[in-house]
């Protein structure tokens, strides 16, 4: 058979029937994974590195990553962001260390060769040598060893970093649906109220699934049921970008009817009328958007989800670390405004999210028992149906579409075919 | 302020005792009797040392009453999905920081082992407790238990307090 007809094969199997499959080797085989950061992660997309705000004043820097490779993202003496591969020019040291700080510039501990912000090579220790003797060759051209530097676009204060001369610009790779609701939640300037840091024993694609999944939610994570943050009933949509790469979804707790959601919940462990909270205080926030909207998932390809939940403001980075797992980075945020009582609401609702979170905390463990029950797994497939299969928009939440679109996108970007 | 030396011995000994009763409620799972230690109007804190250092605000756990507390284990048994695991926590020793009329401060190192049901353990969190307790009752209990923690990755997640 010739790579065509395998391709066209393995194409077959993955769509046939009413629903998507998806071969479980691609969370566990490190082929796909080596595959992955070539192709998504280096390749012709954007990927989230910072919010403006935690690199607020000139020589601000933080480091982290873009699939597993090591970045630091500075601001510079001109106001501008630059984002730049961690690794020295010289012999491939982490050239920043902590997480973030402020400096006038970077430079690497091991020889002190030394970088502007915007990682140009601005020294090299004993480059002439000493006493007339050593020094670097005379056709050494700084200009040539800077720090490899990427392209950097910004949409409403969220940073975002490119490897790829050739990705389309950042609002178009984004869309004007997940332009809007950036805008939306970013509409004025934010203050960052701290990072928790999530580590998650399983492949980071399955948490891309989780967050373009509104049918686990209120089946999962009983707690957002019983209190009605977010049921299935609500009204609210789980929409795409044209490309489908996006996926926004967002519900509406005031359309919250307890006699209808009891009757389409029936006696599912998630809604349990006997859970009352002895402090109810926790729930009580303060309508922010005039839309009505209280839940808002926006899964960004390949590695964002910038969220709402109440008053809870937050976007989380997914960092893989090998097949196996992945560092989730939750870095939650208010606005500059908030008054004192906001602050408070927004510090109690915080129990709601994050890796200790109340709604939340189950993400971890369903990610996990996937991990742990395809092992070794050559053959089988999961099954994508829930809403038609196919990657479409809907204007319900008892869909998997954008789970579809997820995948689409990643068989045009990886394969799916057994690697060679 | 520190109180006179025998005073201090024995509010030390009052502080180390809370603690491991505290310690032993968790790891025990006896889970229903560990808000009990604490006043009703009582602040309880679990977060990160990279948070606490800056002042922000973000906690992965923030109670300001009893009551959340005890939401908090109904929320466990009832509503959360975790991995089945214990909790063996070591405490250091507790060193009385301060003590003002009735209420003492005061700081343990606190290491909080993992179980999960394969038998392996793993060190699953490891931080401080900073404390104010108050004395002025029959038995001290938690004015405000504040863990900051070192362990800035959360293995999993948290369901169970620190």
């Amino acid at each position: 058979m010739t790579d065509t007809v395998v391709l066209a094969e393995n194409h077959a199997k993955t769509t046939n029937g009413t629903g998507r499959r998806v071969p479980y080797r691609v969370f566990t085989d490190p082929e796909y994974h080596t595959r992955e950061q070539e192709k998504i992660f280096q390749g012709d997309n954007w990927s989230f590195v910072a919010l403006e705000a935690e690199i607020q004043d000139a020589g601000d820097f933080k480091s982290t990553f873009i699939g597993e490779t090591p970045v630091i993202v500075t601001r510079a003496a001109d106001g501008a962001v630059h984002v730049v591969v961690n690794r020295c020019a010289h012999r491939g040291a982490l050239v920043c260390r902590e997480l973030r700080g402020n400096r006038p510039n970077l430079e690497c501990v091991y020889h002190q060769w030394a970088y502007d912000l915007a990682g140009n090579l601005i020294g090299v220790p004993f480059r002439r040598g000493l006493k007339g003797q050593g020094g670097m060759p005379g056709d050494f051209d700084m200009k040539q060893h800077g720090l490899k530097q990427l392209r950097v676009g910004i949409v409403g204060g969220l940073v975002f970093a490119s490897f790829s001369q050739n990705v389309v610009p950042l609002d178009e790779f984004l869309g004007p649906l997940v332009v809007e609701h950036i805008e939306r939640i970013m509409h004025k300037p934010i203050k960052v109220l701290g990072d928790q840091r999530q580590y998650v024993h399983g492949n980071w694609k399955l948490y891309a699934e989780n967050t373009r999944d509104p049918y686990h939610a209120s089946l999962l994570h009983l707690f957002h049921n019983t209190f009605g943050l977010y049921r299935s009933t609500q009204t609210g949509k789980a929409l795409m970008d044209t490309e489908k790469r996006h996926s926004l979804l967002y519900s509406i707790a005031a359309s919250n009817d307890e006699t209808a959601d009891k009757q389409a919940y029936g006696d599912s462990r998630t809604f349990d009328t006997e859970f009352k909270l002895q402090d109810m205080s926790l729930l009580k926030g303060r309508q922010e958007f005039d839309d009505g909207i209280t839940l808002v998932i926006l899964a960004v390809f390949p590695n964002l989800v910038l969220q709402q939940i109440q008053n809870t403001l937050a976007v989380r980075q997914i960092v893989p670390k090998g097949q196996e797992a992945f560092e989730l980075v939750w870095t939650h945020f208010g606005y500059a405004d908030d008054d004192a009582e906001m602050q408070a609401i927004r510090r109690k609702q915080t129990n709601l999210i994050g890796p200790a979170g109340l709604v939340s905390m189950e993400d971890g463990e369903a990610v996990e028992i996937v991990q742990n029950a395809i092992v070794g797994e050559q053959q089988a497939t999961s099954f994508i149906a829930m809403g038609g299969g196919r990657a479409e928009d809907a204007d319900h939440l008892v869909t998997e579409g954008a789970i579809v679109g997820f995948w689409d996108n990643y068989e045009k970007l990886v394969g799916f075919e057994t690697p060679q | 302020m520190l109180a006179a030396p025998a005073v201090r011995l024995e509010i030390q000994q009052l502080a180390t005792e809370l603690n491991a009763l505290y310690a032993e409620l968790i790891d025990d799972d006896r889970l229903e009797e560990w808000p009990d230690h604490f006043v009703s109007d009582c602040i309880y804190t679990v977060i990160s040392r990279e948070n606490f250092e800056r002042n922000m605000d973000s906690a992965a756990i923030y109670c300001d009453s009893r009551g959340m507390l005890v939401d908090r284990i109904v929320s466990l048994r009832k509503a959360n999905i975790f991995p089945v695991h214990a909790y063996r926590h070591i405490l250091g020793p507790t060193r009385i920081v301060s003590v003002t009329g009735a209420l003492a401060k005061a700081q343990t190192s606190y290491a909080v082992l993992m179980t999960r049901t394969d038998g392996r353990t793993t060190i699953y969190n490891s931080g401080k407790y900073i404390d104010e307790i108050d004395l002025s009752g029959e038995r001290p209990m938690f004015r405000s238990k504040i863990a900051v923690f070192d362990t800035n990755l959360i293995d999993t997640m948290m369901v169970r307090p620190i």
